[in-house]
């Protein structure tokens, strides 16, 4: 796992992904930091993290599109799967290179908070809080891209569909808030999707709402979106 | 070391691989020869657990490849017909990579460079893979595959996109390997089989067409017994070609005769075909001796391999309508021969091609494509067979 985690780190690095990544990232979050907290006059910081599920949104599935697509593309996939290690041990060191990267980008706040400092007391709690429901919401969103990009061979591919799929996840909500008072199936619709809910979820910390379930959720969702990657990678070699 | 055990693959319904059995021991180096499709690739695929079996069994040292992968793989070092190279990465840092990824216990440094020195590629060690030529790129899977030692080594045509210098390294590299590993090499290029491999199994649509040693195989393939001569007559015209050609017919044990193309000026060439029991060379040196001719050249062009997987794989083709006997046992058995005088001559012939293809391998099979175009042109003998070999030939050839 070590092996390949390392080799995805330094691919990241001289592939370029990794500078676009962390460029866009740093520049969006460092506009919603001005707007939402210096602008504002706050140094409450929920704001921006409010805002910052957009960058992860959209950010991901640039980290994750050639994990998986382009080994098979490439067919390097072949020196993985006959060698001495389990499919796990691919997913995984894949998987975390891809949230090491997205835990450098994010501990931007630090950096933020460092400068709030000097303004007034930082608000540490929310703070903590909001980066650890980031970092859990990434976790859960890599999984997601990961498997999408397992699924197929072309990295555009890839990535657009990661992209509109975590756009539905991000909709959904807002497409079924009327469905509440509805009938039956309506009714159901909502619950469902209320509960699946990755935004209201991510915005609860924002408000405050440091939510062990939420946190159970989002670490659930990125263990069996790594589960179904080892399966499409076991079912190819199996059919 | 290999033990393969009625190996099935079907994708749906097309059956890619059909119960093949083999067994390969420490030391050995194992040839894989087979037309485009026949199914040495997935079979290669199975053996590295890169795909799994539709039914059989692979064990690897005595572990099942689907029971227990990591310990199996671990014995294997696998090249596949694409090198799985990271080209944005150097070869150094990939050879590392490797490194880290089968859990080599040797000593990091010395072991890659080690591996680099037998693979010749010291010299591209900081560069990145993107930037090597084929050639190169096949030596960096090539020594991907040898990291960590490990004893048993499968490579699917190494020799692909090499320059003949290149080629004769790996053939003599894949050689020194075979003392250490127990190797399996696959390839359509038959002198570079026949040059490198101690036991050679042909595929053919998926199943084992003959496994044995190439004479043992040519043994059991045909009992005929083809040559060619070059002999110059007396008038260096196309008189020649009748006189010479109606004196050998008239040898006892020659079955046919035919004269071929000019080869040099007033020079015919001729095959001659015998009935195998015979050896006419002397008959026909005396001959020569008697009327003042020169016999320029002698070739048995019986048992080159060529000629044997042309022959299988033809076979395997016209056996549905011709030769109904074999169908139903396609395996040849090794121990089947009985005729000791073509084993020896077989003998003799090798170092020849062994010869010929080391110095200019692309020649002589384009010179083998020639005179295998013109045999067919020639109304005389095209029956189906030939051109079905013209067609093998040129199959080959596009590759």
């Amino acid at each position: 796992m070590l092996a390949i985690y390392r080799r995805e780190m330094g691919a990241f690095f001289t592939s370029g992904a990794a500078y676009v990544f962390l460029t866009v990232f740093w520049l969006v979050s460092g506009i919603f930091f001005f707007n939402g907290v210096i602008a504002a006059g706050t140094t409450d910081t929920s704001v921006m993290f409010n805002s910052m599920f957009i960058i992860v949104m959209f950010l991901i599935p640039i980290l994750t599109m050639k994990l998986l697509s382009e080994e098979k593309k490439n067919k390097t996939d072949q020196g993985l799967l006959t060698a001495p290690i389990s499919l796990w041990d691919i997913v995984l060191g894949k998987y975390f290179a891809a949230l090491t990267l997205f835990i450098i980008a994010e501990s931007i706040v630090f950096i933020y908070a460092f400068i709030l400092n000097y303004f007034g007391n930082v608000i540490w709690s929310t703070l903590i809080g909001n980066y650890f429901a980031m970092l859990f919401l990434g976790a859960a969103f890599i999984a997601v891209g990961l498997f999408i990009s397992s699924l197929t061979e072309n990295q555009m591919a890839s990535a657009v569909v990661c992209l509109v799929v975590l756009f539905v996840i991000y909709l959904s909500e807002m497409l079924v808030v009327n469905f509440a008072n509805g009938n039956f199936a309506k009714r159901v619709l909502y619950k469902i999707v209320t509960t699946l809910a990755f935004y209201s979820r991510y915005t609860d910390f924002t408000r405050g709402v440091f939510s062990l379930p939420s946190i159970v959720f989002f670490l659930s969702t990125a263990f069996l979106f790594n589960f179904f990657t080892v399966k499409v990678l076991e079912k190819r070699r199996w059919s | 070391m290999i033990e393969v055990r009625n190996l099935t693959k079907k994708y749906g319904d097309k059956v890619a691989v059909n119960n093949i059995s083999f067994k390969v021991e420490k030391g050995e180096i194992l040839g894989f020869l087979g037309p485009n499709g026949a199914g040495k690739s997935t079979t290669m695929n199975m053996l590295t657990g890169y795909i799994s079996s539709t039914a059989g069994q692979v064990l690897i040292d005595g572990t099942d490849i689907l029971e227990d992968p990591k310990k199996a793989k671990a014995n294997i070092g696998y090249l596949p017909e694409i090198p799985p190279l990271y080209i944005d990465m150097t070869v150094d840092a990939y050879l590392s990579f490797m490194y880290d990824l089968k859990k080599c216990k040797l000593p990091r440094k010395a072991h890659i460079k080690d591996v680099c020195n037998l693979c010749k590629i010291e010299d591209v060690r900081g560069r990145l893979i993107k930037n090597l030529s084929k050639g190169y790129r096949q030596r960096v899977g090539l020594a991907q595959a040898l990291i960590n030692n490990p004893p048993v080594l499968i490579l699917d045509e190494p020799t692909v996109g090499l320059d003949p210098n290149q080629i004769i390294e790996i053939r003599t590299l894949i050689k020194k390997l075979g003392k250490r590993h127990t190797v399996i090499l696959s390839s359509h290029i038959l002198p570079e089989i026949q040059a490198v491999c101690d036991r050679i199994i042909i595929i053919n649509r998926g199943e084992v067409a003959a496994d044995g040693t190439a004479d043992e195989i040519a043994k059991n393939i045909t009992n005929k017994h083809k040559m060619t001569l070059r002999i110059e007559g007396p008038t260096h015209t196309a008189d020649d070609k009748k006189l010479i050609a109606g004196a050998i017919r008239n040898l006892a044990g020659v079955k046919y005769v035919r004269a071929d193309m000019e080869r040099e000026k007033g020079i015919y060439d001729y095959d001659v075909e015998t009935d195998g029991k015979t050896d006419v060379r002397r008959a026909i040196n005396k001959l020569c001796n008697e009327k003042g001719w020169n016999i320029l050249m002698l070739q048995l062009s019986d048992l080159t391999l060529e000629d044997i997987f042309l022959k299988i794989t033809m076979d395997e083709g016209f056996d549905r309508n011709e030769i109904s006997g074999r169908k139903s046992k396609p395996k040849i058995s090794i121990k089947a021969g009985e005729n000791g005088k073509l084993r020896a001559e077989q003998e003799a012939d090798e170092p020849e091609t062994f010869g010929e293809d080391m110095t200019d391998e692309d020649t002589a099979a384009e010179e083998e494509a020639v005179s295998e175009e013109e045999t067919a042109g020639e109304a005389e003998t095209a029956d189906g067979e030939e051109s079905a070999a013209e067609n093998e030939e040129s199959n080959g050839g596009e590759e």
